[in-house]
């Protein structure tokens, strides 16, 4: 029993480290219906400007704020050179847009800041914490509050200002939103920045646990099953969807693992993806699709 | 008027199949090296990746090569005073760049010939595995590829020199039982691999199975699935077997994250032994103090400690020669497996040199070179080698010629050697790889070099 609320637990709190990477991809789709595919070069470009900035002897507060308006002054150049000429282009121009921007986030990073792995220490000791036997990584347990602290902070920013009823208003109907004066090119910096401070944060915890690495663009990949059980549109789906993604696929791993080989964490959430595509394909708190035929 | 356009566009139609077919028939023709300004030079091909996944190992690999081969050029003269050129390609570490690199580099480069070639991407090598032979060029590589390449009957333009993966788990036993004080003390023991779920991490598990059998260990096997950042089922099991010692067999980022995953579960570092694919500055400082105490096999161990290195200092890096960007890398493990791979390199042509004329050497002249290739003490002091690369002797049969590593520690700053050259056991290993050469030929139709009548 110890080891089955060991292994529940811990995956659970592994989960919010997904649900961190999956809310970027919420905030851009909510606003504008498109899957950004470069979230993972932002990742890693965030998390590498952080660490390259502290190597430097930039101090820790410095580096954030430093890192957070390049994120800002990104967003704005991203939305110039890329969304806006595309502005009512179909979903599948725009994603595509996002995966040669991917691209060429991913060469300016390694080109600027070196392909070198980066250690990041935040202070936040990855030592083993007890209750009773059941063992918890002490770093999980800080990564989840701060997944927790994130989605808190983002709900008030879209239910308490009016920035948040304008990015609402532009995800309900863009053509209304548009209509009654809302500046869409406006809210799209603000999104694709407030999706980069997210990656940063990601970011920063991911490198704190693997180092700031070129794989980090990767950590993406686990966040498209969370998207998938959560659902595309919704904050509180990526935290969700995380934490059944975090808890399945590691109580996959010590229950199933061994009959069938080991080493299924990669497979296992996609299939749990394509199970809920059958049952629920908008995903368990995304937005169902109404259309008139 | 249009009659006259017509008759305008298939002519152009036409001109430009025939430019076509030229062209083709010309490549097709263009299988050796055509004279040219470099024709009295060796040409080093270099299959790059300076950008991607791999660029962090890449770019310091490159720069060991890069700076030996100017070492070469600028202080000794060349080979026997036949100048080295190179020229990158990158790859980004994939199998179809890897082709298209090769194709492009294997006619040479200016009338400079290519003697050998490093597909540097096990992808790459196993998809170049055919066109070695074809195009007779041979192919090194070094501690990765095929095991069974080690048999030069079925693999005549093969060479996996050094160190292949079936004698780096001989060498992790063998080492095992120095700190336990001999093999008949393995009895009883438990040794968890964990391993990376890919070709290359399940490569040792057959050679494990039967050193287990041999000397009465519990051989433990988990599998961690790509990329590997992730691991808390995995080493939750490693807690439940309680192993004497744990084998790391992965790469990349599950290396640091297995390290920290351990620390957290309370596996002691000190009884971990990565094996040569987790064994880089790169694995280990991102894992931070948890990394402290690290154990890990080598073919290439870290530092500057080596008498090379001083000349290269002295030479090249005090210089401004260098190719590192930021000279903090000069000695790493990857800048010294890039240094292995070029000293390497070099001591082929000069055998090949030895046996065919002080020249450039052809592809197939680097085969009977390379099959022919030893390094020994004398060799390696005389080079400024010796510690950092083996002894090695090659042969028809043998295209291993080594199969041995040093073991070094993490001191949280450095890598500390504590070990000399642990041999493997390879005799015993023999049978195996035979096997799985034997299996490869039958399913290629492959006809074995009958050696005896010096084929």
């Amino acid at each position: 029993m110890n080891l089955f609320l060991e292994t529940f637990i811990g995956g659970l709190l592994a989960g919010t480290m997904y649900s961190l990477v999956a809310i970027g991809f919420v905030l851009i789709y909510k606003a504008s219906g498109v899957f950004n595919f470069a979230q993972g070069s932002i990742l890693l470009f965030s998390g590498l400007t952080f660490v390259t900035l502290l190597e430097k002897g930039v101090p820790f507060a410095g580096a954030l704020a430093i890192t957070i308006v390049i994120l800002v002054v990104g967003a704005v150049v991203i939305e110039r050179t890329v969304l806006r000429p595309l502005a009512n282009r179909s979903p599948m121009t725009l994603f595509m847009a996002t995966l040669g921007l991917s691209y060429v986030v991913e060469g300016t990073a390694q080109g600027l800041m070196g392909a070198q792995v980066h250690a990041l220490d935040l202070g936040i000791e990855d030592v083993p914490v007890f209750i009773g036997d059941v063992m918890i990584s002490q770093f999980d347990l800080v990564a989840a509050l701060t997944a927790v602290l994130l989605a808190a902070v983002l709900a008030l920013l879209f239910n308490r200002t009016r920035i948040g009823v304008s990015l609402r208003a532009v995800a309900d109907d863009t053509r209304a939103a548009l209509s009654i004066g809302i500046n869409l090119n406006r809210i799209w910096q603000i999104v694709w920045a407030v999706a980069g401070i997210t990656g940063l944060v990601a970011g920063m915890l991911w490198g704190a646990r693997q180092g700031i690495q070129f794989s980090l663009s990767l950590v993406v990949l686990k966040a498209l099953p969370v998207l998938i059980i959560g659902g595309f549109t919704s904050i509180g789906g990526a935290i969700v969807g995380g934490l059944i993604v975090g808890a399945a696929e590691t109580l996959a791993e010590t229950y199933i693992g061994r009959f069938v080989g080991g080493g299924i964490t990669p497979w296992f959430p996609y299939f749990l993806a394509i199970a809920f595509l059958y049952i629920r394909p908008a995903g368990l708190f995304g937005e169902r699709a109404l259309e008139r035929v | 008027m249009r009659h006259l356009r017509t008759t305008s566009r298939v002519a152009a139609r036409l001109v430009l199949l025939l430019g076509l077919v030229v062209g083709l028939g010309a490549s097709a023709r263009a299988e050796a090296t055509k004279p040219g300004s470099d024709s009295d030079k060796q040409f080093f091909p270099i299959a790059s990746y300076r950008v991607g996944a791999y660029a962090s190992s890449g770019v310091q690999i490159w720069a060991g090569l890069i700076d030996y081969f100017r070492y070469i050029n600028d202080v000794e003269g060349g080979i026997n005073g036949v100048k080295l050129v190179w020229q990158e390609c990158e790859t980004e570490w994939t199998a179809d760049k890897g082709i298209e690199c090769y194709e492009r580099f294997k006619h040479g480069l200016n009338g400079a010939p290519v003697g050998l070639y490093l597909p540097n991407g096990a992808p790459a090598a196993f998809a170049l595995t055919d066109r070695s032979y074809t195009d007779k060029i041979p192919q090194i590589t070094l501690a990765y590829g095929r095991t069974e390449a080690t048999d030069g009957r079925v693999f005549p333009y093969i060479f996996p020199v050094v160190l292949t993966f079936y004698s780096e788990a001989s060498v992790l036993v063998n080492y095992i039982a120095q700190r336990e004080g001999g093999l008949d003390k393995l009895k009883g023991k438990k040794i968890a691999t964990v391993y990376h779920d890919s070709a290359y991490g399940r490569e040792t598990l057959e050679p494990l199975k039967l050193l287990s059998e041999k000397y009465g260990f519990e051989n433990i096997q988990i599998p961690v699935a790509d990329p590997g950042n992730e691991q808390s089922a995995q080493w939750r099991q490693v807690r439940e077997a309680k192993p004497d010692w744990v084998f790391l067999r992965t790469w990349g980022v599950s290396t640091p994250v297995a390290i920290k995953t351990a620390a957290r579960f309370g596996v002691p570092v000190d009884h971990i032994i990565g094996d040569v694919w987790a064994s880089s500055e790169e694995d280990v400082i991102p894992a931070g103090d948890a990394a402290k105490g690290y154990l890990a096999l080598t073919p290439y161990p870290g530092g500057t400690n080596f008498d090379i290195h001083a000349r290269l200092r002295k030479t090249i890096i005090d210089t401004g020669k260098s190719d590192l960007r930021d000279t903090k890398s000069f000695g790493s493990v990857y800048y010294n497996s890039g240094l292995v791979d070029a000293i390497i390199q070099v001591e082929t042509i000069r055998a090949a040199q030895a046996k065919f004329g002080k020249r450039p050497v052809t592809g197939e002249e680097a085969q009977w070179a390379l099959e022919h290739l030893v390094l020994d003490d004398a060799k390696l002091k005389a080079n400024g080698a010796y510690g950092l690369v083996q002894n090695l002797k090659l042969s028809p049969a043998d295209h291993e010629g080594g199969g041995a590593a040093r073991v070094q520690q993490w001191d949280g700053t450095k890598w500390n050697l504590v070990s000399d050259w642990v041999q493997a056991d390879r005799a015993l290993l023999r049978p195996l790889i035979d096997a799985k050469s034997a299996a490869y030929a039958k399913e290629k139709g492959i006809t074995p070099r009958d050696l005896a009548a010096g084929q």
